[in-house]
């Protein structure tokens, strides 16, 4: 024992006189660092209801509960995060993973109640005193769970491009589409979104477990387009992909079309093992696109025997007539079609219903009609002049090009429109090697057409020229060419809240002549095949059906869809309605069947 | 081939005499599994012979929550936010050991700037834990104010903690890949204060608890642990560091950045209770000393997390690793085994506490005065829930 050490310890008493360290919770507030993970905030209105928050959640302690008032919203589940506070441990995942980034913590951290079914609640729905408060727990900036950017596609490029009608987009490598089907968050806002409703989470897992096989037959369950729509689908699944509110969706698209490439034609039959026991019933399809023979391999599959009636030499409708070769190769759409005609679908080619057959002869004959033969007439821009020779029609063209004959537009064209068809045309002309200038009424951010064809078509040299209202066509001085007189346009903002109009500027007016004028501004339908009294029974307006839940029409037996029955007017939406007509007619058909199975839901 | 059983027989093992309870000599007491001590719940079967202990046999389970099992069966992420509940004053090693883990399996390296934060966060989190460890050492000799300085102390270094974490015990900060989020605007002054008045702290300590002659009396010559019993014991850290063994993975197998810190390994001569104690108390200034290191060394800006799959259902292809680093108290390690699914097919958690809570504390405790037992447990710094997982 050494007297230092003796001492040594009454040098306590010096810190008598030293200020406490004691915080006077709850005296004092002591409020939480700024990032502290407290209790939970959900900018509702922002949140989508993707509900990765619920899947990542180890506890449960998430649960997603439908809040009317988000019920309906587009891209929105009409769901929320309820939280459990008996069951939280605060570790914030579901902030990080939050897809929609509405997700964070306040660094408020005590919470007194008498009733503990306060504890759980709704954040952002149920009133809390922290839903406004500034601090807490965010998800840094830089710090990620999924990766934010897709995996970039192969295309070709726009020099090599334009020389060839060869396909622009490559398509995924193995690695590369597992490591895009990872991106996945698997919510199913998608799956809503998607007019046929594809089962897109369960075909991107399938591809992430190399199920490939799987992937395909999911595929066919909704959908008997998939190598077509793997490539011109307008895919509004991706508009509305989670992941892409604070990054780049995933490359749904792109996926569906991986899984299709790695099959070759003569593995449907096997994979998909489609079996089939007739029923003795029979049904007529008019048009061969992608509503017709949606139609024909569902009906099929039930045990129909499908006659589809084609006027064109091969089917596909515009899906061959209308979309170039260089998005969507003729193998690839004859890959899907093959495979409907290998169930025993009967196509008749060249057969035009109201010259080689009668309407009402089908109607007699068959047990069902389903109509689809969509939009097929150009639509008339209505200005003076337009009968001259060398406008063409955007569609003629693309249906010329489509069937190897050369359609004659010359080295400088101008191409009338901001759709699909316009872009189209305008891309087809560059590679007959003219110089094309789209003419469009309005903004391009206002164009019908995708955002990628708008980039496609300007990569490869199209000039766009916004604002521009065609008044006339004149004669130029050549008989080979034609000039246009048109007129700059001011966007003029609409008082009832619509989208603003274009407003023609007398003042600035020019004329420019070309080789020739293509004219896209939209398409209508044929229904000559129809007679005028049949026209009036069916209700059609401006050319187009209203068709009722299943497809049917005011007349028995008379089913429609198509670009014609939807306002949509794509190919999915076809696919979607030929779906629902198979259903609609199996139902009309066997009606105590269902009645049967309805009222057992019920 | 000879097959190995058990331990070696060459070792030194004391085998237990059996003892005639009959006989009335000897009384047979508990300590714990309710002990208001930061021994834990674990408890201790003592067999006494006046107040001496003739025999001590350990008991664990009352912590058991299963964690290794529960990790089998939650995806790689979900178990992020697990693994810190390990070792409830040290989670961060657990957190970082699980990132190093994954990391390892996968292929990914975290940013250099993470690594830099992920030192930084497991020195803080060495000098919180002593802080804690210091206060239970001098309460278990009946030292009062000591606890209450340093544990009251260590909720600045928590603070520290919340403000860049978000929490202050759990911190779920150090995740795959990388950390969640840089350092706060103005975080590095913070922390040189709290840094500045730890080291006035510390000498506070020194004086009132080391300097003093009924600690010294009370811990010199308690539990001695000899160098021989280090390797059969599987003894680490400052325990085995007692008694010259210079073993310390920072220096041994650098990880993180300690390969690019300034500090030499702390060493004593004789491992008893004050040596172990004030090796204890130099690792923390040692600790410090890192802190301010770190926030010299560290890249002002870039990524702080690598670029991650979907945390969703991130996969992880089949394989086996161990990862360890120097915690408190030793080696702490994590064996992981991953088959190629979104889960985990086994994790082992080597945590210290094993070895020295349960075959050591045995050994120590044969022959020590009832009184003492208390501080010899502590002295070994042991915390029970690391050795039930």
């Amino acid at each position: 024992m050494n007297l230092k050490d003796l001492l040594s310890p009454f040098f306590v008493w010096q810190r008598a006189f030293e200020k406490p360290y004691t915080t006077m919770r709850p005296i004092q507030d002591r409020p939480g660092a700024a990032a502290y993970r407290g209790f939970h905030i959900n900018i509702a209105e922002t949140c989508i209801g993707c509900g990765s928050c619920h899947t990542i959640c180890q506890n449960e302690a998430i649960d997603m509960v439908a809040v009317a008032e988000f019920a309906g919203r587009p891209g929105d589940s009409g769901l929320r995060p309820r939280f459990d506070y008996g069951r939280c441990c605060w570790c914030a995942l579901c902030v990080d993973i939050c897809t929609a980034s509405s997700l964070r913590m306040s660094n408020e951290y005590t919470w007194l109640t008498r009733d503990p079914t306060d504890y759980h609640f709704t954040a952002g729905v149920d009133e809390t005193s922290w839903q406004e408060n500034e601090l807490g727990y965010r998800r840094a900036e830089g710090y990620r769970l999924f990766p934010e950017k897709r995996i970039e596609m192969e295309m070709l490029p726009a020099a090599e491009s334009v020389n060839s009608f060869e396909e622009v987009v490559k398509g995924y490598s193995e690695e590369q589409a597992k490591k895009e089907a990872d991106r996945c968050v698997e919510c199913g806002i998608c799956v809503a979104t998607c007019p046929a409703h594809m089962d897109v989470p369960d075909y991107i897992h399938s591809i992430r477990d190399g199920d490939y096989e799987k992937g395909l037959q999911l595929m066919y369950r909704t959908n008997p387009f998939p190598a077509t729509c793997g490539r011109i689908c307008t895919r509004r699944c991706e508009t509305v992909c989670p992941v892409g509110i604070d990054g780049e969706p995933v490359a749904i698209r792109w996926l569906k079309r991986f899984i299709v490439d790695q099959f070759e034609a003569k593995d449907y039959k096997r994979i998909l093992a489609d079996t089939i026991t007739e029923n003795g019933k029979k049904i007529a399809v008019i048009g061969a696109g992608p509503g017709g023979m949606s139609a024909a391999y569902y009906l099929r599959k039930k045990g129909y025997a499908v006659t589809v009636f084609e006027s064109q030499e091969s089917a596909g409708g515009m899906l061959r007539y209308g979309v170039p070769s260089y998005r969507l190769p003729d193998d690839d759409l004859d890959k899907d079609i093959d495979y409907i005609v290998s169930l025993g679908v009967e196509v008749k080619y060249n057969t035009v219903i109201g010259k080689d057959i009668k309407f009402e002869q089908l109607l007699e004959n068959y047990d069902a009609v389903f109509m689809s033969t969509g939009l097929s007439v150009p639509s008339s821009m209505r200005i003076h002049g337009e009968d001259h020779a060398r406008v063409l029609s955007g569609l003629q063209v693309l249906a010329d090009v489509a069937n190897g004959r050369d359609p004659g537009i010359g080295k400088k064209v101008a191409v009338i429109g901001g759709g699909n068809v316009a872009m189209d045309a305008a891309r087809v002309s560059r590679r007959y090697g003219a110089e094309v200038t789209i003419l469009y009424r309005r903004r391009i951010s206002e164009m019908p057409a995708d955002e990628e064809e708008i980039h496609e078509s300007q990569e490869e040299g199209c000039s766009i020229v916004q604002q521009a209202i065609p008044v006339e066509i004149v004669k130029a001085e050549s008989e080979q060419q034609v000039a246009i007189r048109w007129g700059e346009a001011e966007m003029v903002d609409d008082p009832k809240g619509g989208r603003p109009r274009p407003v023609l500027q007398e003042d600035r007016m020019h004329t420019d002549t070309y080789d020739c004028i293509i004219s896209a501004i939209g398409q209508g339908s044929n229904l000559d095949y129809i007679s005028k009294e049949m026209h009036e029974q069916l209700a059609i307006e401006w050319g187009k059906f209203t068709p009722g839940e299943y497809q049917h029409t005011t007349l028995e037996k008379i089913f429609v869809g198509g670009d014609f029955a939807n306002r949509t007017a794509d190919a999915i939406s076809a696919i979607e309605d030929g779906h629902h007509a198979a259903r609609g007619i199996d139902r009309y058909l066997n009606p105590a069947v269902y009645i049967e199975t309805e009222q057992q839901v019920d | 081939m000879s097959t190995t059983t058990g331990h070696s027989a060459d070792l030194d093992f004391p085998q237990p005499e059996p003892i005639d309870m009959a006989s009335g000599k000897y009384v047979k007491i508990w300590q714990g599994p309710q002990h208001p001590g930061i021994t834990g719940n674990m408890s201790l079967e003592l067999v006494l012979d006046g107040d001496t202990i003739i025999d001590c046999k350990t008991h664990v389970g009352y912590l058991h929550r299963g964690f290794e099992k529960l990790m089998e069966h939650r995806t790689f992420i979900q178990n992020f936010t697990v693994v810190c509940r390990i070792a409830v004053p040290e989670p961060a090693f657990n957190e970082y050991l699980y990132a190093a883990a994954l990391e390892n399996l996968s292929g990914i390296e975290a940013p250099e700037r993470a690594q830099w934060i992920r030192t930084l966060n497991l020195e803080m989190m060495r000098l919180a834990s002593f802080m804690m460890w210091i206060g239970g050492m001098s309460a278990a000799f009946g030292l009062y104010t000591v606890p209450n300085w340093t544990t009251a102390y260590r909720d600045y270094v928590l603070d520290l903690f919340e403000e860049m974490t978000g929490g202050r015990i759990y911190h779920m900060y150090m995740v795959p890949g990388g950390v969640r989020a840089g350092l706060p605007a103005g975080f590095a002054k913070r922390i040189r204060e709290v840094m500045d008045g730890a080291d006035k702290l510390l000498d506070q300590v020194e004086r009132v608890m080391f300097n003093n002659t009924v600690f010294k009396a009370r811990t010199k010559g308690l539990g001695i642990i000899t160098p021989d019993m280090i390797d059969p014991y599987g003894i680490v850290g400052p325990n085995a560091r007692g008694c010259e063994i210079t073993r310390d993975l920072r220096k041994d197998e650098p990880y993180l950045v300690y390969d690019q810190l300034d500090f030499d390994v702390v060493s004593g001569s004789d491992s008893d209770a004050y040596e172990r104690s004030y090796l204890r108390l130099q690792e923390t200034r040692q600790s410090i000393d890192l802190i301010r290191q770190c926030l010299d060394g560290m890249p002002g800006d870039g990524p702080f997390q690598a670029d991650m799959p979907n945390m969703l259902h991130w996969q992880i292809p089949p394989g086996q690793t161990y990862v360890k680093a120097e915690c408190t108290r030793g080696e702490y390690g994590y064996f992981m085994v991953t088959d190629g699914s979104e889960f985990v097919r086994r994790v082992h958690v080597r945590g210290p506490s094993y070895t020295h809570a349960i075959a050591v504390m045995e050994r120590l405790a044969v022959g020590t005065n009832i009184a003492d037992i208390a501080g010899l447990m502590v002295s070994l710094h042991t915390y029970p829930p690391e050795i039930e997982r």
